[in-house]
């Protein structure tokens, strides 16, 4: 279970968080925003990325703020960029790399790769070197990569903004058979079908939180109101938003 | 693209060879060949090792084009020492210069090809081991190389981008125009992947 008590944050003087308090217990979660809303700024502070500057955000029970590995430990985070979040040269040692801390011998970590990368599509690649991979496959392998330590909780920030709707489909099967908790960010809303529950973030405040399609309706009347229908100038001024 | 040239699968001996081993006969054998005092016997020695080295690739199942691309951006600097070692007057010792650098060429591609990255980690990991006392991580050692390997392929992608970038709008790709952009791609880039550390637990 993750806790957020009336967390806030700010980059410089602009407040991106305002005064956020939820339960995460369910076992789909989705999170749906405009750009610069405050989602990823959100999602990070779930595994102690992001420490709030007030409020507190715990992780079974464990402050972020104090003990942030804790936190990370439990929770996985999944990127949109596949490209930054691949660390080793290749396949089979990027996946490894996250369990060199947890000390097991060369066989058993070999095995654990294995299994994972067989798991994912990926054992004929693992000795291929990953920049080599296609966007969608890397994707995977950066999703594996945070599989193979077991974490209770998977975040994932847009995971199939930068796919095409065959790779994105790929991905969202895979994170749908997942044992594990899920929260998931995103903009492609037909991924949130049979989440159990969906928040509406807007200007760094939690403005829905409930079934999907109650979500999803309110998220489109939300920015129905605010596009200017006419203008062809309807970019939102939005601040050099982030992804 | 392969910018490092890195490892090829296979089962052959020299893959099986542990890296230390395969790095230390490398080092034996270019350590030799330079030193060879007699001029005819490093003339006999320097050539025969080279052509060695070159058979070793198709025995090992490396084929023979990737040692041809190992030596083709070789020839340049080949042909600049030949020319000025002959003209300094000794066409003998320029001759052998050339072949003393294809021999150590072919000889340190056929380690790379044939040894995991993850083994040369290992290996200066625990080469990096007795500086412990002095405060180096032996394992932050290895980590900061197999990042830098890493970089390379994504250095190579942003400067390509920004030339794309460049000719996309017909302008010729001046390093003044793509220096920049790479730059700050490169930048934001560290950041992600300093943030994805920290997320996957290795900082
Ligand atoms: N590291 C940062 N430094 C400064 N400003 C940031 C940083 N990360 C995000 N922001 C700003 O915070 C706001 C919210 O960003 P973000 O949480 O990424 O929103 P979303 O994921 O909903 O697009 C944006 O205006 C963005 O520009
Ligand atoms: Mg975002």
């Amino acid at each position: 279970m993750i806790e957020l008590r009336d967390v806030s944050h700010a980059y410089g003087d602009r407040p991106v968080l305002r005064g956020i308090s939820l339960d995460l217990a369910e076992h789909r979660i989705g999170i749906i925003g405009a750009n610069g809303s405050g989602k990823s700024t959100l999602a990070r502070t779930l595994n102690g990325l992001v420490v709030p500057d007030s409020g507190t955000v715990r992780v079974d029970g464990r402050d972020t703020r104090r003990d942030p590995r804790a936190a990370r430990r439990r929770v996985g985070f999944v990127f949109s960029d596949a490209s930054t979040q691949i660390l080793m040269p290749t396949v089979a040692e990027d996946v490894a790399l996250g369990l060199r801390r947890v000390g097991l011998t060369a066989d058993e970590t070999r095995s654990r790769v294995d299994a994972v990368l067989d798991r994912h599509g990926l054992l004929d690649h693992r000795d291929h070197p990953a920049h080599l991979l296609s966007g969608g496959q890397k994707q995977m392998l950066a999703l594996a990569s945070v599989l193979v330590t077991e974490p209770d909780v998977l975040v994932c920030d847009e995971p199939t903004t930068l796919l095409d709707m065959h790779n994105a489909r790929v991905i969202e099967r895979t994170l749908r058979a997942l044992p594990q908790r899920l929260v998931l960010l995103t903009h492609q809303l037909d991924m949130l079908q049979g989440f159990d529950r969906v928040l509406v973030i807007d200007a760094g405040r939690v403005v829905f939180d409930g079934a999907p399609d109650a979500a999803i309706a309110h998220y489109t009347a939300l920015m129905d109101a605010r596009a200017p229908s006419t203008e062809p100038s309807g970019l939102r001024e939005g601040p050099g938003e982030r992804s | 693209m392969n910018v490092l040239g890195l490892f090829v699968p296979g089962r052959s001996v020299l893959h099986r060879l542990p890296a230390g081993a395969k790095l230390l006969g490398l080092l034996a054998l270019v350590t030799v060949l330079v030193a060879l005092d007699d001029h005819r016997a490093g003339l006999i020695a320097t050539p025969a090792a080279a052509l060695a080295c070159l058979c070793a690739y198709p025995a090992t199942g490396l084929g023979l084009r990737r040692p041809l691309r190992l030596l083709l951006p070789l020839l340049p600097f080949l042909a600049v020492i030949a020319l000025f070692q002959t003209l300094t007057g000794d066409p003998w010792a320029a001759l052998r210069v050339c072949l003393l650098l294809v021999a150590a060429v072919l000889a340190a591609g056929l380690v790379t090809f044939t040894t995991r990255v993850s083994a040369m980690l290992d290996l200066f990991e625990r080469l990096a081991r007795p500086l412990a006392p002095a405060g180096v991580r032996p394992d932050r050692v290895a980590l900061v190389l197999a990042l830098t390997v890493r970089s390379v392929p994504m250095v190579a992608a942003a400067w390509q981008e920004s030339r794309d970038a460049c000719a996309a709008r017909g302008l010729p790709a001046w390093p003044h125009l793509t220096v920049v952009p790479v730059i700050v791609g490169m930048i934001r880039t560290a950041e992600a992947m300093g943030e994805a550390m920290t997320a996957r637990g290795v900082d």
